[in-house]
This record gives C-alpha cells, structure tokens and sequence, in this order.
C-alpha cells in the first residue's frame, strides 16, 4: 500500500504467530510490515506443567524467528506466564523460574504479556510476582488488561501495583487493550497504551482513531493481537489505510504504526530492524 | 474531517448497525423465557447514547462494567461474557 507516494511500513507489535499460519507471515510482509512481537500467551487450553512452558519459550525463541525469516521478518518476543494460567500459583512460580534462562536470547524484547484476567487474588499475586522479575532483570514489561466487563477494574488494580514499584519507570510499560474507559488512565499514569483491532471485541478501527485524535498520539500503538481466535493479522494497515481516508497525513500514520512502537520498542538493545538474510530449509 | 466528511464516510456503517441492534432486541422480545443480567446491562447500556453529551462510547463501556475495586477471591472462570454479572446490585 502506498500513503501518498510513500510505500507503508507498519510493526506489528502484538501477534501470536505461533497460532498463524504461514501464509499470514507473507501477507504481513507484503502488506509492509518490517517486525512481528509475539507476548507468551494462554494456549487455548492449560498446559499440565512446567516443561509445556519450557517448550513454548523455546518455540518463541527458537522456531518462530526462523519460521518469520523466511520470508525477510524480523520476530522478537516476550516471555511470561499468561494470566489466565495464574491461579495455580505453584505453577506459576514454577514457570517464572524458567524465565530469567530464556532473558538472554537475541529475540527476548521483555516480560509480557503479564496481567490480569478475572481480577482474582492470585492473579494479582502472580502478575506482581513477575513485574518483581522485570524489575529485578532491567526488562520492558508488556501488560495484558482483562476483557470486557473486568475490563475497568483490571486496568485500575495493575496501575495500582505498578505504581507501588518505585524500581518501575512508567515509559518502559506498554498497557495493551486499552479502550474509550481505560486509555485516559494508562496516559495519564506516563505508561504507553496499546489499543487493540478485533473484529467483535476490543477496538474497531475507526473507534482507534477516534481515540488517538482524542488523546493524541505521543504514546500509543495499535496491534492486531493476531491468534488462534476471531482476529486479522493484517488490522493494523487496515487501520492505517481508514486513517488515509479520514485525511490524516502520511507522517501521522507512519507515526502511529512505525514510529511509535519502534521508540518503545528500541528501549531494548534487541530490538533492531536491520535487514535479515531469509534461511533456507530449517525448521 | 468536517461533520458533513463524518457524515459521508460513517453515516451508512453507522445506520447498518442501529438497525442490527434494534433488528436484535426485537428477536430478544420474540422469545420465550426471561431476561439476564446482561440483557439488563444492554439496556441500561443504550441510555447512555440519549442526548447530546460526549464520550457516549465512555459511557456504554462502563455500564458493563465491573466497578468494584477488590480483587476477587478466586478465578472461577477464564471467560467473559460482556456484562458484570452483579449488576444488579449496583
């Protein structure tokens, strides 16, 4: 897609690959999109142990980058244990000491997407339990708000114990699926909001760019949160090409769907958007 | 955009889902048995667009809401189903 002259470049910040198919990765790049962040996640199901998380980490760290390369993507992604696994708290402390092992690896961006669900004790024990572990290990941290009607609340309980971390500066935490009632919450606490493009949940696309000509747009992002679930891997230049037709400037877009999220982004020394050699056979 | 732009590039979007929500409250009256808690929200949801007050969407979203400030005591379910469930006692 072209934006006045200019051919588009986006970065998907928010897309769970490893439930795509290939094809999406083409259409993606077609699309121009220059890099795929893929946050662990709930499977869909729960794992039954420690080492199904051992494997996932392996799979983000390992597989998918060169699953995303062949076709010329750069991949990163974000290591945790999802909240809707965090009432088991023994698990989750379990899978937490798996991580720091993975922190290293040349794709990890950070801790996410960390958060609540059900806005239950544990959860919220288990989310603290692991912004302790960004702190600790100097990591970005990318936060999962719940869906829906806990929505509200989720938002108001993870500010609150982010804003009891004194080690926590508000610009290195991206809350994600921020909508109309949250979005003046996270900015105003100095974090970044990410606002999320579904079809039936979250935000429409116009319904985005309503929100970023409300609050502007100094510290958000969109993503298309991409899974195995009623999602577009491709909502976010969708959304560019709506901001298109509502007159906003190729530079504005740009901003929004490049700029923004590769100024987060690049607050770790990972995340760099060279140009990368597509590997052949393997995996 | 000027409102008359606002107008050109929504109006039928807009107007297509008025009528699917009113094409589903009518399929809601049509059928047998009683209303739940999230039938109740919706309604007390669609107040929030009368007038001519701004961030309607604002207004909608927490009529949904959970706007309580405690966490709960346990999990009891992954899923969501769009309204909080103790609306009622709101």
């Amino acid at each position: 897609m072209e934006m006045h002259g200019i051919t588009m470049r986006y970065i998907e910040p928010h897309a769970h690959m490893v439930s795509r198919v290939t094809d999406d990765y083409e259409r993606m790049v077609l699309a121009g999109c220059a890099a795929v962040c893929e946050p662990a996640f709930w499977a869909g199901f729960d794992r039954g142990s420690p080492a199904g998380f051992q494997d996932y980490f392996s799979q983000l760290t390992e597989h998918e980058p060169k699953r995303a390369a062949k076709h010329g993507l750069k991949h990163f992604c974000w290591l945790c244990i999802n909240s809707k696994e965090a009432e088991d708290v023994k698990l989750a402390e379990e899978v937490v000491a798996l991580v720091p092992h993975f922190l290293d690896r040349p794709n990890v961006l950070g801790i996410g997407e960390i958060g609540l669900n059900k806005n239950s004790r544990n959860e919220l024990r288990v989310f603290e339990m692991q912004v302790e572990l960004a702190a600790r290990h100097n990591q970005l941290i990318l936060v999962h708000t719940p869906h829906l009607e806990d929505k509200w609340k989720g938002t108001r309980l993870i500010l609150e114990a982010l804003k009891n971390d004194p080690r926590i500066r508000p610009d290195r935490v991206i809350i994600d699926h921020v909508e109309e009632h949250t979005v003046e919450m996270v900015l105003d606490a100095g974090m970044w909001a990410g606002m999320t493009l579904y079809p039936e949940t979250k935000c429409t696309p116009a319904r985005a760019i309503d929100i970023l000509e409300t609050y502007g747009q100094e510290r958000l992002w969109l993503n298309s949160a991409c899974d195995w679930g009623v999602s577009d891997p491709l909502a976010v230049p969708k959304t560019a090409l709506e901001m298109k037709k509502r007159g906003h400037h190729a530079a504005a877009i740009d901003q929004v769907v490049f700029q923004n999220p590769k100024r987060f982004l690049s607050q770790s020394p990972k995340f760099k958007l060279q140009e990368i050699i597509p590997t052949s056979k393997s995996g | 955009m000027n409102r008359q732009q606002v107008l050109d590039l929504y109006f039928l979007d807009a107007r297509h889902k008025l009528v699917d929500l009113a094409a589903f409250l009518d399929r809601v009256d049509r059928a047998r048995g009683r209303d739940d808690f999230r039938l109740k929200a919706f309604r007390a949801a669609l107040r929030g667009l009368e007038g001519r007050k701004r961030n309607r969407a604002k207004r909608v979203l927490l009529a949904f809401s959970d706007l309580t400030s405690k966490p709960v005591a346990k999990a009891e379910t992954k899923g969501a189903s769009g309204a909080w469930k103790c609306m009622a006692s709101r």
